[in-house]
């Protein structure tokens, strides 16, 4: 008996394909470690932004940290800001346009550590952009070190034996917080760790891109994502600690709709 | 018919702003400055130009949303006084690498710390030789007079604009409170998005349309071999605007033999003592350096070994005097003279330092 052999370019063929990368993703290796959420949140993003036929009309604002590259994946115009003051950056872009898209991509230390004024009042002006605000409790492009939203007894390079909320604080539910302002009009937690809450991720990114396009305010998407080797674990075991962890301290779902 | 008013510093510069066809100004209140930003929104610029005018929660936002209206390739400025510049300076830092033209305005206060609220000229280092981190300059310009606040706004922007350079406007607060007569630039139109796109469109983020290169704003280098290249063609830019940029007015210098180097108020107040001096005989000139980045070093040169001296009066405790020094070459005797803490030199002050310098020569 023979088998058939299915090359390649018979399953890419017209007609067979099934999923494709978005033109808005460059053709370029991630940086990002195997397991890392947040290559999915961009091609999320990105999706999205392709298939609200607004590429042309959009303009992003990549943080310091992991992701300070994403102008090197995502293929629209891009702005790099300095740590925590990508919502100022974005002001900046909106107020002098107010026609265009403007997001931007923060992860925890970004957002809600040393860029926590800038994200609170750049939402309580209700400024018309879209607040991507990926969180995976952890420092991770510095090796591993302790984020505002790293859980209590959590292990991380400037938290050796666990957290200590005594001396460290508590992690910071900053999207609840934001919630509260008049001016945010969509606040939602999401994750990435199975497909079933990428399709409701990207539903979310897509509902907080269209509420700009409505001059309804600011919108943040909150993304768990793991950061498995800042974690110091198997992707498969941050999935699971992910879940187990992560999201009963900040539960998925809605917050201000 | 002439537009001519009376105006403080503050306001003149304000005004000259909407004038300029600025887009957007970006600011946060301090002392001696609060009355660009009380001016813009008294004035419905919105209504006027269309010009954005937004009061940020701190002068490290304020310096973002420049940063990013910048990056649009929108004209944009922000104000501020000594403490507020300070926490400025990361922002500037990140625009003067990501090479983004915009205007940033210091009317000086005393310091260090929270100092005074008085006139001072004590961020000259900060403003002329760094202050942020890296290899980078700022084009400094220092206005002596209301008019200069006023004309000192376009002449910034066509700069900033030609080099893709931050440029800074260098007051202090005497300049920035006193009221003169102020001749007031014509009005012209900001720039529509089209006519900015057809400018700017092959480096700003207006927007990835039919099928362009994505255009990206940013500082960052993580290759070291490219980062030095950055940096060479950030010098290379530095050299050709000292050579093309350099600017500074003298006055009385031409029969001279002893010269005054002052900015801003103190080359107001350097300006009575060639009058008094020149009543009790002394031949006293004045080179009033206009840009204080480029440094008009040459200016100062062609002086130097042919003047008894040199004194650099300065309202802080001795900055320019090092640049002066630089520019003589220790081919004569430079001596500073300043005041400090708010407090302002009078022209008798001035008159005896250079009598006492003048003795020992």
């Amino acid at each position: 008996m023979t088998t058939s052999v299915i090359t390649p370019e018979e399953i890419i063929k017209t007609g067979t394909v099934v999923f494709k990368k978005t033109e808005n993703i460059n053709s370029v290796p991630l940086s990002y470690c195997p397991g890392c959420g947040h290559g999915v949140v961009h091609r999320l993003i990105m999706e999205v932004v392709e298939e609200m036929g607004i590429t042309a009309d959009t303009i992003g604002v990549a943080p310091v940290g992991c992701s300070v590259l994403a102008y090197e994946f995502m293929n629209i115009d891009m702005q790099q800001a300095a740590h925590g003051r990508a919502p100022a950056v974005a002001t900046g872009i909106k107020r002098v346009f107010p026609n265009k898209y403007v997001f931007t991509y923060q992860g925890d230390g970004d957002l809600a550590a040393i860029g926590t004024a800038e994200t609170i009042h750049a939402c309580n002006r209700g400024e018309n952009i879209v607040i991507i605000f990926v969180n995976n409790g952890i420092y991770g492009m510095t090796g591993g070190q302790m984020a505002p939203t790293t859980l209590e007894g959590m292990k991380s390079s400037t938290s050796p034996y666990g957290r200590d909320v005594h001396t460290a604080g508590y992690p910071l539910k900053i999207t609840e917080m934001v919630a509260m302002l008049p001016g945010v009009c969509y606040a939602t937690r999401q994750a990435v760790h199975k497909p079933t809450l990428v399709n409701k991720t990207k539903r979310a990114i897509q509902k907080a891109f269209e509420n700009q396009r409505d001059n309804k305010g600011t919108s943040i998407v909150e993304v768990l994502i793991n950061c498995n080797s800042g974690w110091k674990m198997t992707p498969e075991q941050a999935n699971i600690w992910l879940e187990e962890n992560m999201a009963v301290y900040f539960p998925l779902g809605d917050i201000k709709k | 018919m002439e537009d001519v008013k009376l105006m403080k510093g503050n306001e003149a510069l304000a005004e000259a702003a909407i004038r300029a066809g600025v887009d957007a100004y970006f600011g946060y209140p301090i002392t001696p400055q609060s009355e660009v930003i009380e001016y813009l929104m008294a004035q419905r610029p919105e209504n006027r130009t269309g010009m954005v005018v937004l009061q940020a929660e701190s002068e490290v936002a304020a310096i973002n949303m420049v940063y990013g209206a910048a990056g649009a390739g929108k004209k944009v400025m922000t104000s501020s006084s000594s403490p507020g510049i300070s926490l400025k300076l990361e922002g500037i830092s990140y625009i003067a690498g990501a090479e983004l033209p915009c205007l940033i305005v210091n009317v000086m206060r005393g310091g260090p710390g929270l100092g005074t609220i008085q006139p001072s000229q004590a961020d000259y280092f900060q403003a002329v030789k760094g202050g942020g981190h890296g290899d980078y300059r700022l084009i400094v310009l220092a206005p002596s007079t209301v008019q200069e606040m006023a004309d000192f706004v376009d002449k910034s922007f066509k700069l900033a604009f030609k080099y893709r350079n931050p440029v800074m406007i260098l007051a202090d607060g005497a300049i920035g409170q006193m009221m003169e007569k102020v001749y007031l630039p014509d009005a012209k139109p900001r720039l529509t998005d089209d006519e900015l796109i057809e400018k700017y469109d092959s480096w700003a983020t207006t927007g990835r349309k039919n099928g362009r290169k994505q255009n990206i704003i940013t500082s960052l280098n993580l290759k070291s071999e490219k980062q030095e290249v950055h940096n060479l063609d950030l010098q290379a830019k530095y050299k050709r605007i000292e050579e093309n940029e350099t600017e500074s007015e003298e006055i009385h210098c031409e029969d001279a033999d002893y010269i005054m180097v002052a900015f801003g108020t103190s080359a107001r107040i350097c300006q009575k003592v060639i009058q008094i001096g020149r009543e009790k005989g002394m031949k006293l000139g004045l080179i009033r350096p206009i840009t204080l980045w480029p440094y008009p070093s040459k200016t100062i040169a062609k002086y130097a070994g042919k003047v008894k001296g040199f004194i650099s009066v300065e309202m802080n405790a001795g900055q320019m005097v090092e640049d002066v020094r630089l520019a003589v070459d220790g081919k004569t005797p430079v001596i500073h003279y300043g005041r400090m803490g708010g407090m302002i030199a009078t022209p008798g002050e001035v008159l005896t330092a250079v009598e006492n310098h003048l003795k020992t020569l």
